[in-house]
């Protein structure tokens, strides 16, 4: 009792002839069926080539196309030649060209003779699987599909709306149902036999005719009629990407394909030397007994397919510009943004990166450069301090930055002083930490020493930017985690919202005790409010400070630092 | 994109092709070896003017790769590069007179020469100073993605310009003819590059890099385009209109996904950066056949030995670490 080979063959005739070799020398016949798209001349080339051994066969050819009809005929008449003239076989292996055995032919035989009545083949209905690619699952059996997929896309499509629009139905032969399932199968004698005497062949066929990839579902659900053992899983290890095409192996996936412990794989690279030279050299080195274990592949595989359809998060690039909103999250990385923080303290940055550990950076968006920590003239990536190159492509600039730094968090200052191009995307990035004291930016005006007139129109158009940015920031859209406290509110208890705001930073649970930074002393801010007032600039934002100094009885103590427990 | 601006693209199209066909005038061939080119042969198209000493490293590389034959065209070089190229087996050499610019930066001259000799063939254009990278190619022959592109049903391949450069002043390693040029520049900017979309030819156009940094720092628009499309299957009809940056049709130049995924992409090593550079600069600055009036040169020409190494400059190892840098992608090839 023997393995029999169906092989179907349409191109790369040198690999399917050492394959076919392979086979036979491992003891197993073999039947070849070339695609009738071959060119004559070339395919009693490739016959001439076997004339030395009656152990392969060719039969009728049929035209291949696919998705269409002609694969499973091509199939049907190779095994019905193979079921007549090798009467010893037990079991009938369906591989292709581009197929290539992993190992030794004799390993595939002893693991079948130990399964005599077991039918490998991969079949499920398709209310079950999500393989189907294009969306027609459940309609490939009941539609019509006389237009070629390939060939005729338009038409192909045109028809089946049509089909939808007028509801029609193909009814489904009495005592099919429909399954689906890998195209490489191992079926018994017994199976296969019973599929293909089967006197309702005839109404099958036609009706399998019509199918969409009758491939892939005529013996699959024909089996499930007659086999008495079906094991649904292919013994050839073969991955579809997501456009429902082959995953082709090369020669750096020899350490791959060796440890997956899989029979047969495909599809095989045909100038994958290394590949052909190790698997078909054939000093056979007899590996454990060992079930086929495709896990790594699959996961490579599985990988290989999300890198195309959802891609790196944060990352622009030339293959991947995703149009807004298809992003997959804007940046790569949660950050945090600090407004009105160093306004208020003093040496804020360096306390920051001291408690928190990240990168803080100035008022990375000031205009007249970037403040990169340290401010250094170059940052990861290369990326320069200069602001013409940053305001080239400012929302550039920041998801270079996030995604140039991935696993070191970054924090920066931003303010009305600085360019506001990337408000509304900080706003609807969901990694975002915005916040916000507002009104701090009359702190730096305060201290200064500069004219009142210039101060009071400084502060009209500060206090303006900064109130559309928190009007953005309020908007529907927005995702970022976003804390705003008036700086009134600030001032009375600056704790527990740097608290907040560090704990969420560091996702640390028990912050340790730690100093907050000082203060800048703000005698005297209440009147400098008020005199803004009084020269007719409504300054709101910060909150309500008093304008007169605190009555006497409470004189002001010297501020202690303030402790975070 | 309605009728009428695929319309007018198309109009565009022709028009280039007609020019190029004008064009064929002012090519002669020196050596000819079309016949060589069997069906599915991948060709190379490079022009190039006094580039001996890179021309060596230049077929080494891409023969390693698996191109089958080159198309050069010379543009009045005059030190002794054509001579070398004619006796090589498998380049077929023409020389163009006749100026550079006005051959639209010798584009012209390649669509012409790709439509007789690239139809139905994988056709990489290229300059003597680009090295192709791509996901696997230490591993891969080129023929590899070419075939698994086919069977992708794609058509055109996309790999952006990485300028590439030394430690230290330009000239301070003389390059010597034959070797590596990476082994002297290699360093580049691994995160640094912007993206603009480009709504009527759908391509990105992308900018940045140590030529944008040291050069162009207060006005970054002007800096030089650094997307490409240099591998394309190549059919009759297609033309390049600007460089390999793009081409129509315009399906071409869309190498990138819109939807949040990644497809696949290399890169070009751009080695200008060699010893060689300031003299170049200074011949071109004289010549003023380079785009929008020579400007970059100008700025090149302003500093004559360039230090463009900064402390965020990334040291060149293979494609796997430009993948995770996200420069390239291997999209779903794996």
């Amino acid at each position: 009792m023997t393995l029999g080979v169906v092989m179907l063959v349409h191109d790369a005739f040198d690999r399917a002839e050492q394959v076919a070799r392979h086979w036979v020398a491992g003891g197993c016949p073999v039947v070849i069926h070339v695609d009738l798209n071959v060119e004559d001349a070339t395919c009693k080339a490739f016959r001439s080539r076997f004339e030395d051994t009656d152990r392969v066969l060719f039969c009728k050819r049929h035209r291949c196309e696919w998705g269409a009809w002609g694969i499973v005929a091509g199939t049907q008449s190779a095994c019905e030649l193979m079921l007549d003239r090798f009467a010893q076989v037990r079991h009938v292996y369906l591989a292709s060209g581009s197929c290539m055995p992993l190992r030794p032919v004799e390993e595939l035989r002893s693991y079948l003779a130990e399964r005599p009545r077991t039918d490998f083949i991969e079949s499920a209905t398709t209310a079950d699987v999500p393989w189907t690619v294009g969306g027609l699952d459940h309609e490939r059996f009941t539609l019509r599909f006389p237009f070629s997929w390939r060939r005729n896309r338009r038409l192909f499509d045109a028809y089946v709306e049509f089909q939808r629009r007028i509801r029609f139905r193909r009814r489904i032969p009495e005592g099919i149902v429909p399954h689906l399932g890998s195209q490489w199968w191992c079926l018994t004698r017994q199976t296969l036999s019973a599929i293909l005497q089967d006197p309702d062949r005839p109404t099958y066929d036609r009706y399998f005719r019509r199918v969409w990839i009758p491939d892939e579902c005529y013996f699959q659900s024909l089996a499930r009629s007659y086999s008495v053992n079906i094991e649904s899983r292919s013994l050839t290890l073969s991955k579809f990407d997501f456009q429902g095409k082959p995953h082709i192996f090369y020669d750096d996936h020899l350490q791959l394909l060796r440890r997956s412990d899989c029979f047969v794989a495909r599809k095989i690279w045909p100038r994958a030397d290394h590949l052909y030279a190790t698997f078909l050299g054939g000093d056979g080195t007899a590996m454990a007994i060992a079930e086929p274990n495709p896990g790594r592949i699959d996961r490579i595989f599985s990988k290989a397919v999300q890198r195309r359809t959802q891609g790196r998060q944060g990352l622009y690039m030339q293959s991947r510009w995703p149009n807004r909103d298809w992003e997959n999250g804007i940046t790569a990385a949660p950050y945090s943004v600090f407004q009105g923080f160093t306004e208020l303290f003093e040496d804020f940055e360096p306390w920051l990166a001291s408690v928190s550990g990240a990168r803080v950076h100035g008022h990375l968006f000031a205009p007249d450069r970037v403040e990169f920590e340290g401010r250094s003239r170059t940052f990861q990536g290369a990326l320069t301090d200069s602001a013409a190159m940053r305001d080239h492509a400012p929302q550039m600039f920041l998801t270079n930055l996030i995604w140039n730094t991935r696993g070191e968090r970054q924090a920066f200052q931003f303010g009305p002083i600085s360019q506001q191009s990337i408000d509304w995307m900080l706003a609807k990035d969901s990694n975002a930490q915005i916040s916000v004291i507002s009104g701090a930016w009359a702190v730096p005006l305060f201290l200064s020493n500069r004219d009142f007139a210039d101060l009071r129109k400084d502060a009209a158009w500060l206090q303006k930017v900064e109130s559309n940015f928190l009007n953005v920031l309020r908007s529907p859209w927005t995702k970022a985690r976003i804390r705003v406290w008036s700086m009134a509110d600030f001032v009375q208890n600056p704790v527990e919202p740097i608290q907040a705001i560090l704990q969420e930073m560091t996702d640390r649970s028990g912050p340790p005790v730690i100093e907050t930074p000082r203060m800048h002393d703000l005698a005297g801010f209440g009147q400098f409010l008020q005199n803004l007032k009084n020269q007719g600039m409504h300054p709101y934002l910060m909150g309500d400070f008093p304008a007169a100094p605190p009555p006497l009885s409470q004189t002001p103590k010297p501020r202690k630092p303030y402790l975070v427990k | 994109m309605g009728v009428w601006q695929s319309y007018k693209l198309r109009i565009q199209r022709r028009r280039w092709l007609v020019r190029a066909f004008r064009k064929r005038r002012q090519l002669s061939v020196v050596v000819d070896r079309t016949n060589q080119i069997a069906r599915s042969d991948i060709l190379v198209f490079s022009t190039f003017r006094n580039e001996n000493l890179r021309l060596p490293y230049f077929l080494e590389y891409y023969r390693n790769l698996g191109v089958d034959h080159f198309i050069m065209v010379d543009n009045e070089s005059d030190d002794g590069g054509p001579e070398f190229l004619s006796e090589q087996p498998d380049v077929t050499l023409y020389r163009a007179r006749g100026s550079y610019k006005r051959a639209r930066f010798g584009v012209d001259w390649l669509n012409w020469l790709q439509r007789r000799h690239g139809h139905g063939h994988w056709t990489l254009v290229v300059d003597p100073d680009e090295l192709l990278v791509y996901p696997f190619c230490d591993t891969r022959p080129l023929r590899a993605l070419t075939d698994w592109l086919d069977a992708s049903s794609i058509r055109s391949f996309g790999a952006m310009m990485l300028d590439m450069y030394p430690k230290g002043r330009v000239d301070e390693v003389p390059y010597e003819r034959g070797t590596d040029p990476l082994a002297i520049a290699e360093w580049f900017d691994s995160g640094n590059y912007t993206i603009q979309r480009n709504h009527i030819m759908g391509n990105l156009w992308i900018q940045g890099g140590p030529r944008a940094r040291a050069f162009f720092p207060t006005d970054p628009w002007r800096a030089p385009a650094l997307n490409k499309v240099p591998l394309v299957k190549w059919n009759r009809r297609y033309a390049y209109v600007s460089s390999t940056h793009m081409l129509l049709p315009r399906g071409l130049n869309l190498v990138y996904d819109e939807w949040g995924g990644e497809k696949a992409s290399g890169a070009l090593l751009h080695t200008k950066f060699l010893s060689s550079f300031a003299d170049k600069a200074k011949e071109e600055m004289q010549r003023k056949e380079h785009y929008a009036n020579s400007y970059e040169y100008r700025a090149y020409a302003s500093d004559d030995s360039p230090d463009l190494w900064c402390p965020w400059s990334e040291r060149y190892i293979n494609w796997r670490q430009l993948e995770i840098l996200g420069l390239i992608s291997k999209g779903n090839w794996a």
